[in-house]
């Protein structure tokens, strides 16, 4: 009843309705813990974490850091470039030789596809996936629904459109699979090149036009333009893709309606995104960043509860 | 099932648990006066009830108007967190004031192995420091205390045997007021 259908976070896709609501639910309460004056609880003084980033990240990693610190846990932390990565280790030699000193779970990021996925058949530890190239980045998607109902109350019904960079996007695929888990509506924006071809098999929506899609939508979460990822020129400028794809006042304040805005950030202002649209009150950019730390608090807590207890 | 029964017994009616209720009451305005310097605390899920009809009695029939009452779930403070077959529910904590160096009194239903009020008093402290902390039961159960923890006021002090449960029904969540002892 009040526990998670998985041994790992691995991605939206494995999780079912009933898991987000308990994670919602559960967020709920760490929500108020990190207001407390003091905002940690000691639920998990006897866990280890471990936080494997292969890959850079700033917000994630010290959000996952904090949770876990919050709950009580002992956090090793790990970068993949001041490692021996560098020096030719596996990940699954990496993993255990961690787990050998008494590691519980898994926090991961790395740049390849179902890194996560691959390293849970493989070492016993339970793995959150914090984003594995770009296919998933599962607490982000949750932080971003779990950032819309406390908005707007629900998700279920609500419109919701994927501005920019689908392609390369793990937010935007965990985002698709976690808001038509919920009930929600959602349809995706952006450059035709950087729209995967079979996206509507999703049951997603496109649009190319911004002004449509935006007058369509409840909320618009906007997507940072990864040139990182981009072999190719998928566009001919960044000044051609804010003026297309960009979101600014003038455009947000033609459509008669207030839209909530979103970015899960870093944000490139004045490609994408305008200052004052990402400070604007409309924008939710940093109550997504507050809601990550719970979100991540009830992740651990309900995949630790599931650890079996070392026997004393 | 194996020829064993369950089998109820009512330890206390609703007439009984008023008088009670009234002289905890009285109790509490003995110790704290008109409450200035006092926050009262139901411990969730099944202290909460009792900690607001206290409250109600306090108003309405003492006048005494400004009680602060809270809410505290000791979920996250447990010492059997990964100990139980069964993963607990939190429930909501609602404290809105603040607890530093106020007089701080517990209220729960039924005091048993003393296990949430170690909980509960880990918990507070995230609030801050209050100058003292008081603990106010309904039931007593005698001889179960796992760890040295005693109430400041008690509705009822009750001998009954480990297998037995006591459980306190509120009009408000199950209908009526009683105390049951259940033999399982």
């Amino acid at each position: 009843m009040s526990q998670l259908s998985v041994k790992h976070l691995l991605g939206i896709k494995h999780i079912n309705k009933a898991d987000i609501d308990l994670i919602f639910k559960t967020a709920d309460h760490f929500k108020e813990v990190i207001n407390r004056p003091i905002k940690k609880v000691p639920s998990l003084r006897d866990i280890t974490i471990a936080n494997l980033f292969f890959e850079n990240s700033t917000r994630t990693k010290l959000s996952f850091e904090l949770a876990e610190k919050r709950l009580s846990a002992d956090v090793i932390n790990f970068s993949a470039s001041q490692s021996s990565v560098k020096k030719g280790e596996t990940l699954i030699d990496t993993a255990n030789n961690i787990l050998s000193m008494k590691v519980d779970l898994i926090v991961m990021r790395h740049p390849e596809v179902g890194a996560c996925d691959f390293l849970s058949k493989h070492v016993n530890a339970s793995i959150v996936n914090a984003g594995d190239g770009t296919h998933e980045h599962p607490t982000q998607a949750l932080l971003d629904s779990y950032s819309i109902r406390e908005r707007l109350g629900s998700v279920t019904g609500k419109k919701v459109l994927i501005v920019g960079d689908i392609l390369h996007s793990r937010v935007a695929l965990s985002n698709i699979y976690a808001l038509k888990l919920q009930g929600a509506e959602v349809k995706v924006c952006g450059p035709k090149t950087l729209i995967p071809k079979y996206i509507e098999e999703l049951g997603v929506g496109v649009e190319n036009n911004i002004k449509k899609a935006l007058e369509w939508c409840d909320v618009a979460n906007v997507l940072r333009v990864q040139n990182e990822r981009m072999a190719i020129n998928y566009f001919p400028s960044t000044r051609e893709y804010a003026q297309l794809f960009g979101i600014n006042k003038p455009l947000l304040d033609s459509l008669g309606k207030k839209i909530v805005i979103m970015h899960p950030g870093p944000i490139n202002r004045g490609v994408e995104i305008t200052s004052d649209v990402a400070d604007a009150d409309q924008s939710i950019i940093l109550h997504q960043v507050e809601n990550g730390v719970a979100i991540r608090m009830a992740v651990i807590y309900l995949l630790a509860e599931q650890i079996e207890r070392h026997k004393l | 099932m194996f020829g064993i029964e369950m089998s109820k017994k009512i330890l206390l009616n609703s007439k009984e648990i008023d008088i009670i209720l009234h002289r905890l009451a009285c109790q509490l305005i003995e110790n704290h006066n008109n409450f200035e310097n006092t926050v009262l605390i139901g411990i969730q899920p099944r202290g909460v009830f009792l900690a607001e009809r206290l409250v109600a009695i306090l108003k309405n029939h003492y006048n005494i108007l400004n009680v602060q009452l809270g809410q505290l779930d000791i979920t996250f403070y447990r010492d059997d967190f990964r100990r139980r077959g069964e993963p607990l529910e939190a429930n909501k904590t609602y404290i809105n004031f603040i607890v530093e160096d106020k007089n701080v009194v517990f209220i729960d239903d039924v005091l048993f192995s003393g296990r949430s009020i170690r909980a509960a008093l880990t918990a507070i402290q995230s609030f801050g420091r209050p100058t003292d902390i008081e603990l106010l039961v309904l039931i007593d159960r005698r001889f179960s205390r796992h760890l040295p923890i005693q109430p400041n006021y008690r509705g009822r002090q009750v001998d009954v045997i480990n297998e037995e449960r006591v459980t306190v029904n509120w009009k408000e969540k199950d209908g009526k007021d009683a105390v049951y002892i259940i033999n399982n």
